[in-house]
């Protein structure tokens, strides 16, 4: 066991954890922070993607003692306290950019990455930077619309009226 | 008694709006079956079968019973009868082979990744270590792999997937126009066409797919409560009770079941699954709530798969182009048991080879057989998919034959708008559609003639980089299904849905539906349905589903049905809520009932300003203080409806393809479709599912494929292997609607679920095709990976088989991952 001390989603946790220990099994089963999800094992399909230090990374590829004095924030972490949802969210919602939802925690934390690296991307860029993030409902359409709507580039959903 | 509630603003039903589903979706506030912790709770892990087909001659499970925190390891034999089975709902003839299906066998495994042994253990990563120390001695058996070959085994001595049943073909389904009085003779209109027509003879490949939901199946289980409750990642929890009820004998009553939010299933999740059985079996056995939670590669290793058919096909036409008989004769893949819908996924194609085509001829046969693979089931479109690709391949081939328009051969011998109803060579009845107006539409959007153009020049100036332009003018049959339909064709249960609604005294409205989501936004459309129909504002109303104790009856959502079935359904119930309520305003308004009028939740005594909103009378029955004599104090009111008929969405799909000729890559270059899906309950939603599923079935044309080797082994048993698209490797799409209403449920709603994908494969590969006629090349076998691309332009054929064509994972010398 291994003793890690580090700040997630503003709160300061203190554990003993298995070495093996990857950092989305530390969110979800010592910290119960469930709104982070596992979705393939390979790291190929970023739905446990969370913010450490501020950068995207996919929490199943990172063991929870390299987060050892970070800061991380998962999905549960980054609306207001108030309960005001961040942009990103919202363009989410607004633009039908979700279905099942599986695979939208990942892909909400790397659009707010994608979108602090480059805040009016083109729709390549977008395509480009989504490209480590799997889903299987929106064949993407909406997605990228989402993020053209939190970047201001335009971006309506596709269905809805003017 | 004055109205207090204004009428609603504007009518819910068309309305974008956005989902009530979100919130909790964009904010990690989710249940997940894998997020749920019960004090005591115990993880499985599962020890599955390297084998394809062996026999089980010990299994030695010491070390792991010795391993840090292991509660109990299980075999089959431990288990028992206990386990109960998995059962085939539909066994599509009565002589149907069908292997006995234990969920944990403890004799012979038939596919590499069969249960054989359970560890128990107090956490995932205990039971896991220790799954690694059960030894299992198996002495391997001949394995049935390839799907040609395993089909005339039988006959020459070749490997049987269950050697105690001789054959491995479970059925053999046929239907017959001339036979079925619906329309001619498919043999004499091809031996006319041979003598003086045009015979199109082609075998398509519909290569094994992999559903690959985005959230692994879970199950957890808790026996500690008088009634076993059971949380799974499936769409059909009343199927799920009725099966685990029938087979283990627990009553029916003491089992609830409960899917909580569930991450997609496009078909994968409505089965009843080994892995849910053994959960079952092990909490009741241990008397303690257990979890399983696969991993990525069990899911991709063991729940069903998709497709997997070879087609033989045979177009007779006249020399001008007007078809005049279609034969279809199937072998399809079941893999190692025969699954909850299994054998019925070709008879879901039988009646919609013939498509939109006015064929007076028409015969199709499917021989379902077994294999020592991982078992097939529904996918998205079901049986749809493969039909709809083989007869859109096949009407580009006729047109390339004459030389005409591909869009203008379809024009010839399509049904047109004026003539329905129409009833097809096939017996079903089409209700509605206009193709021309769908086609038309399409083609403006995509630039139709233009991008002729384009291609016509790059053609003639011999462009390294070819256009290539595909056509799908798909129909499906949705909206599973008519009961009685359902029964003659041996299905085992009904097509009906359920629906309540229950009047709060607060004025708030609970919407109880037998319909059980897992992306597709019920809580927003069915509020959106019930808000126009009741007049409540759409936030007052909460839908309720995919819970046995709060949804009693049900059946459950796939094959496009919850909105054409549940939502039919749904507004029976309300419109009793009404006719009960109707009395009870005139009592309380001291009017006749002939007197009121019901408009915007609200009845009013005609001719006067006097009336009372629904909500009011609601909050009136719960005083119950005066009620007419002899009425119940309840306006909560049941529906549960059986469609007539099945439900016909149609569509024309265009896609634009640029084929580079030198590598073989193929990239999408636009994609337009209007699809005639009738009236539209939320645009948005629409929108989202259309996009999906045509990447779906891009998908199929362009990446995804399940590969065995020779050993029987999946090696696309992870997403490094198995190739999901990506944002990168799609594009937005153009989409638009025509509307002519469904006429077999009150909305004018067609099911929309499943006809983005049964529509957008036969399109993209058409394109490819089509860029590579003047190399040649007629076909490319799915999916058009480059280097089939590649071998097509060079050597003709259509490219081949895939065959090794993952990485390996292992240095075979080492034995170890790398």
């Amino acid at each position: 066991m291994t003793r890690i001390n580090l700040t997630v989603d503003g709160q300061r946790v203190a554990d003993d954890v298995e070495p093996r220990m990857l950092l989305v099994q530390y969110l979800r089963e010592k910290l119960g922070k469930t709104g982070t999800v596992v979705g393939c094992d390979t790291s190929n399909c970023g739905a446990c993607t969370v913010h450490l230090d501020g950068r995207s990374v996919k929490s199943c590829n990172v063991l929870a003692v390299q987060a050892d004095g970070g800061e991380v924030t998962t999905i549960e972490g980054l609306a207001g306290e108030d309960g005001q949802l961040h942009p990103v969210q919202e363009a989410f919602r607004e633009c039908h950019g979700l279905q099942c939802g599986y695979c939208t925690p990942g892909m909400i934390m790397q659009t707010v990455d994608l979108l602090a690296e480059n805040p009016s991307p083109s729709e390549e860029a977008i395509r480009l930077g989504l490209e480590g993030n799997l889903c299987r409902c929106t064949g993407y359409h909406n997605i990228v619309r989402a993020v053209q709507h939190a970047a201001g580039t335009t971006g309506a959903a596709e269905g809805a009226s003017a | 008694m004055t109205a207090t509630q204004e009428p609603t603003a504007r009518a819910e039903i068309g309305r974008d709006r956005r989902r009530k589903e979100d919130q909790r979706l964009i904010t990690g506030r989710t249940r997940w079956t894998d997020n749920i912790t019960l004090p005591g709770m115990l993880h499985l892990a599962m020890v599955r079968s390297p084998f394809p087909h062996a026999r089980i001659t010990g299994i030695e499970t010491e070390a792991a019973k010795q391993s840090p925190n292991v509660v109990a390891v299980l075999t089959g034999a431990d288990l028992g009868e206990a386990q109960g089975a998995c059962i085939n709902a539909w066994p599509v003839v009565p002589d149907q082979v069908t292997p006995a299906h234990v969920p944990m066998p403890s004799d012979r495994v038939a596919f590499a990744g069969e249960t054989v042994a359970v560890v128990v253990a107090r956490s995932a990563a205990e039971a896991r270590d220790a799954a690694e120390l059960v030894e299992v001695d198996y002495e391997e058996l001949p394995a049935a792999l390839e799907l040609k070959e395993s089909a005339e085994a039988h006959a020459n001595g070749g490997a049987l997937a269950h050697p105690d049943l001789g054959t491995n073909v479970s059925a053999v389904w046929r239907f017959d126009s001339a036979e079925a009085g619906t329309g001619g003779d498919v043999e004499a209109a091809i031996a006319e066409a041979r003598e003086n027509g045009i015979v199109i003879e082609r075998e398509y490949r519909q290569q094994r797919l992999i559903p690959a939901f985005m959230e692994p199946r879970s199950t957890v289980v808790d026996p500690t409560g008088e009634q076993i409750t059971v949380w799974s990642a499936t769409q059909v929890p009343h199927i799920l009770r009725f099966a685990m009820a029938a087979t283990t004998g627990v009553p029916e009553s003491k089992i609830r079941v409960i899917a909580p939010d569930v991450g997609g299933g496009f078909g994968g999740k409505l089965q009843q699954t080994p892995e849910e059985m053994i959960t079952f079996a092990v909490a009741r056995r241990l008397g303690k709530p257990v979890k399983y939670t696969e991993t990525r590669s069990e899911s991709l290793l063991a729940a069903h798969h998709g497709r997997d058919q070879w087609q033989r096909l045979t177009l007779a036409a006249t020399k001008d182009g007007h078809v005049t008989g279609l034969k279809v004769d199937l072998l399809a893949d079941l893999g190692a048991y025969v699954a909850i819908v299994g054998g019925g996924v070709p008879v879901l194609g039988a009646f919609m080879f013939n498509a939109i085509y006015k064929f007076p001829a028409y015969q199709f046969q499917t021989t379902n057989v077994l294999t020592n693979k991982t078992w097939t089931d529904a996918y998205r479109g079901a049986g749809r998919p493969e039909a709809t690709f083989a007869i859109e391949r096949l009407m580009d081939e006729l047109a390339a034959e004459l030389g005409k328009d591909p869009l203008e051969v379809r024009e010839m011998n399509w049904i047109k708008h004026e003539e329905f109803p129409f009833t097809t060579v096939a017996g079903l009845e089409y209700d509605s559609g206009n193709y021309e107006a769908a086609t038309a539409r399409a083609k403006e959007m995509f630039g139709y003639d233009a991008l002729r153009a384009e291609q016509a020049e790059r053609r003639s100036r011999g462009d390294k980089v070819q256009l290539g332009i595909g056509v799908s003018t798909f129909t499906e049959m949705c909206g599973l299904a008519p009961s009685r339909v359902l029964g003659s064709l041996n299905y085992g249960a009904g097509g009906w849905e359920h629906a309540e609604v229950r009047m709060l005294a607060t004025g708030k409205v609970e919407v109880v539906t037998g319909a059980s989501a897992h992306g597709q936004g019920h809580e927003t459309a069915f509020s959106q349905i019930v808000a126009d129909r009741l007049g409540v504002p759409f936030e007052d109303i909460e839908v309720l589903h995919g819970d046995t104790q709060i949804s009693h009856k049900g059946l459950d959502t796939y094959g496009s049905r919850s909105l054409v079935v549940g939502g039919e359904a749904l507004v029976r119930a309300a419109d009793k809520v009404i006719e009960k309520a109707r009395p009870i305003a005139a009592h309380l308004l001291e009017a006749s009932v002939d007197d009121l009028e019901f408009s915007a939740g609200r009845f009013a005594v005609k001719g006067t300003d006097q009336g009372m909103a629904i909500t009011e009378i609601a909050t009136a029955v719960f005083a119950a203080h005066n009620l007419p004599d002899g009425l119940e104090p309840s306006i909560d009111s049941e529906a549960t409806f059986d469609p007539v008929n099945f439900n016909y969405p149609h569509g024309t799909h265009l896609c634009a393809v640029e084929v580079d000729t030198e590598t073989g890559q193929v990239r999408l270059r636009s994609y337009a479709c209007c699809d005639d899906i009738g009236n539209v309950i939320n645009p948005l939603i629409v929108a989202g599912q259309v996009h999906g599923g045509l990447v779906q079935g891009i998908a199929q044309a362009l990446w995804e494929e399940a590969v065995y080797d020779d050993n029987g082994t999946l090696v696309t048993g992870s997403f490094v292997d198995y190739l999901l698209p990506t944002a990168a490797d799609t594009i937005s799409f153009d989409l638009d609607h025509t509307t002519s209403p469904a006429t077999t449920n009150s909305l004018g709603t067609k099911g929309v679920g499943e006809a983005g994908t049964i529509a957008s494969t036969p399109a993209v590969v058409n394109a490819v095709v089509d860029a590579l006629r003047p190399y040649g090349v007629h076909d490319v076998a799915m999916p058009c990976t480059p280097e089939r691309v590649w071998r097509a332009i060079n050597s003709g054929g259509s490219g081949g088989e895939t065959t090794e064509a993952a990485a390996p994972h292992f240095d075979e010398s080492e034995g170890a991952a790398q």
